[in-house]
């Protein structure tokens, strides 16, 4: 099962058991007898023998998490960033405006002008994220993989104006290096040129 | 002879006071630690190596924190309360012999502040007056959860009074003194001489009953956050609310020097160990009984504690009695 048909599985009820449920005592001599056979069966010890052999064993599932975290999800939707093109440098941003278009919460604003070279750039790029609800529309209808969602999630700040900017989420230059490809959200999936169907032109 | 007597007990006294308060905040990080181990959790770990320091930083929070006192509360009651929790805890190991008998420069010393020939019945006594601390606690504050914890103390304490009495009954008649020092000497000689193999369902039944006198998790009714916020406890802050607890902690130790000293051979030698570290051995290891039911077990219904203390505890109480009249009459 690989794909979309462990999504479509939907029979799950395969490790589901019944539990079985005694018939409620009537009597009170049966309620005395259930009593007994309650009081003297070992439940409780085993209670104690399960926790006391959870501490010996320390198996323990803590994560200090300022000093450990977590590893996050490719398709995490964490703080945005601007990408730049790996070989010139510049940015992919081709000021096209679709993401403002398509923000349902109205926080991203674009402005824009042409460049010496007649190319489009955008001068201003703003996230306002107190406002985001990074749903991640922007990066999914973005159509040169210019912005797309970032793994960070420790974005808390006391300014406003902190979350808006442009320099902090573009691709610093001399880090261009360590710019990699975006695998997460809105990116092909990586066998995306084998589920492009030719187009069934020849009726 | 008479201002060295003085001197001592005033010794003791202070080491007993000291010594029990600082080991009640020391549970409390054990209880935290035995907790998150049982559930697969690391505990405190931030203050100090471990976590250790965690105590002293709790310690320093209690002691600067607020004392307020909620309007509708009545005053003087409520600011006493705790003290009496805190305080009968502590009377309470007035009678307690903790150790054996030891010598410091020619100067032999009881480690016991007030050998009285009805010890158990003081502890006892003094333990059930402990009652009045919550119960006062929760009618002073003015509070709807406050009133229903002291409501659910009377009856859980005043009923599990009688489970004690009658359980520790049957030791004593075998004993046949209320002194826990002839408890202790009653055992000298081996494992084979302890009381629990002649008493054993006496013996559960104290430990039941401890756990209900020490407000611990299988009937900790009074302040079961998912009931009654905290219960009595509820408007309690500060050194106030660290008193009831350092009464509570008290109160484990003093149930756990008891079942030591009445069913398990006291401070007498076991094998090759020396009695002084054999009763701590097991007084910890009861402490430890405490923290790992309440890893373990979930806590019962006031009308199911109810149940349990009058209509099986305190029947296989007085049946046990009878027993063991019978048994020492004909045999």
């Amino acid at each position: 099962m690989s794909g979309l048909e462990q999504f479509q599985d939907r029979n799950v009820s395969q490790n589901y058991y019944r539990v079985k449920i005694e018939p409620y005592p009537k009597t009170p001599w049966e309620k005395f007898k259930r009593v007994v056979r309650k009081s003297l069966k070992p439940d409780l010890l085993i209670g104690l023998k399960i926790t006391l052999l959870e501490m010996l064993r320390f198996n323990i599932h803590t994560i200090q998490y300022p000093k450990e975290k977590l590893p996050v999800s490719p398709r995490f939707r964490g703080i945005h960033r601007l990408l730049r093109l790996l070989e010139s440098g510049n940015e992919r941003c081709i000021g096209c405006g679709l993401c403002e278009k398509i923000c349902i919460s109205n926080c991203i604003r674009i402005d824009t002008k042409p460049d010496e070279n007649g190319r489009k750039i955008p001068t201003e790029y703003t996230i306002n994220f107190g406002r985001c609800i990074f749903c991640g529309y922007c990066a999914e209808v973005c159509p040169e993989l210019a912005i797309v969602h970032g793994q960070e999630y420790e974005y808390a700040s006391e300014q406003r104006a902190q979350f808006a900017m442009k320099e902090d989420m573009l691709t610093p230059l001399d880090k261009l290096k360590e710019q990699k490809e975006y695998p997460g959200f809105g990116a092909p999936t990586p066998a995306a040129d084998k589920l492009i169907k030719k187009t069934p032109l020849a009726y | 002879m008479e201002t060295a007597f003085i001197i001592e007990t005033i010794v003791k006294i202070l080491v007993v006071l000291g010594l029990f308060s600082a080991l009640a905040g020391f549970a409390t990080y054990v209880e935290r630690k035995v907790l998150a181990f049982m559930q697969r959790r690391l505990g405190p770990m931030h203050v100090g190596p471990y976590g250790i320091l965690q105590v002293l930083a709790d310690g320093i929070k209690l002691f600067t924190k607020e004392d307020f006192i909620p309007q509708g509360a009545v005053r003087p009651i409520f600011m006493i309360a705790p003290v009496i929790t805190a305080a009968t805890a502590f009377i309470a190991m007035a009678a307690i012999p903790m150790f054996p008998e030891f010598t410091i420069g020619g100067y032999t010393v009881r480690p016991i502040i007030s050998d009285m020939n009805v010890g158990l019945l003081f502890v006892l006594g003094v333990m059930g007056i402990g009652l009045y601390g919550p119960l006062l606690a929760g009618m002073a504050s003015g509070n709807k959860w406050s009133l229903l914890g002291a409501a659910r103390t009377a009856i859980q304490f005043l009923s599990y009074e009688v489970v004690t009495g009658l359980s520790v009954l049957a030791p004593v008649m075998i004993v046949g003194s209320l002194s826990l020092i002839d408890f202790n000497n009653y055992q000298a000689g081996g494992v084979g001489n302890w009381l629990v193999w002649k008493q054993p369902i006496a013996f559960i039944l104290f430990l039941i009953a401890g756990f209900a006198e020490t407000n611990r998790t299988p009937f900790d009714l009074l302040e079961h956050e998912a009931e009654v916020i905290s219960g009595y406890a509820t408007e309690y802050s500060g050194m106030r609310w660290g008193l009831f607890f350092i009464g509570e902690y008290a109160n484990m130790f003093t149930i756990g020097f008891l079942v030591s000293l009445i069913f398990l051979g006291g401070f007498n030698d076991l094998w090759f160990i020396p009695g002084a570290i054999a009763i701590l051995l097991k007084v910890f290891f009861f402490i430890f009984l405490f923290i790992w039911a309440r890893a373990s077990w979930p806590h019962v219904r006031p009308d199911q504690l109810m149940w349990l203390c009058w209509k099986v505890l305190m029947p296989i109480a007085v049946v046990n009695v009878v027993i063991t009249g019978i048994v020492m009459m004909f045999f």
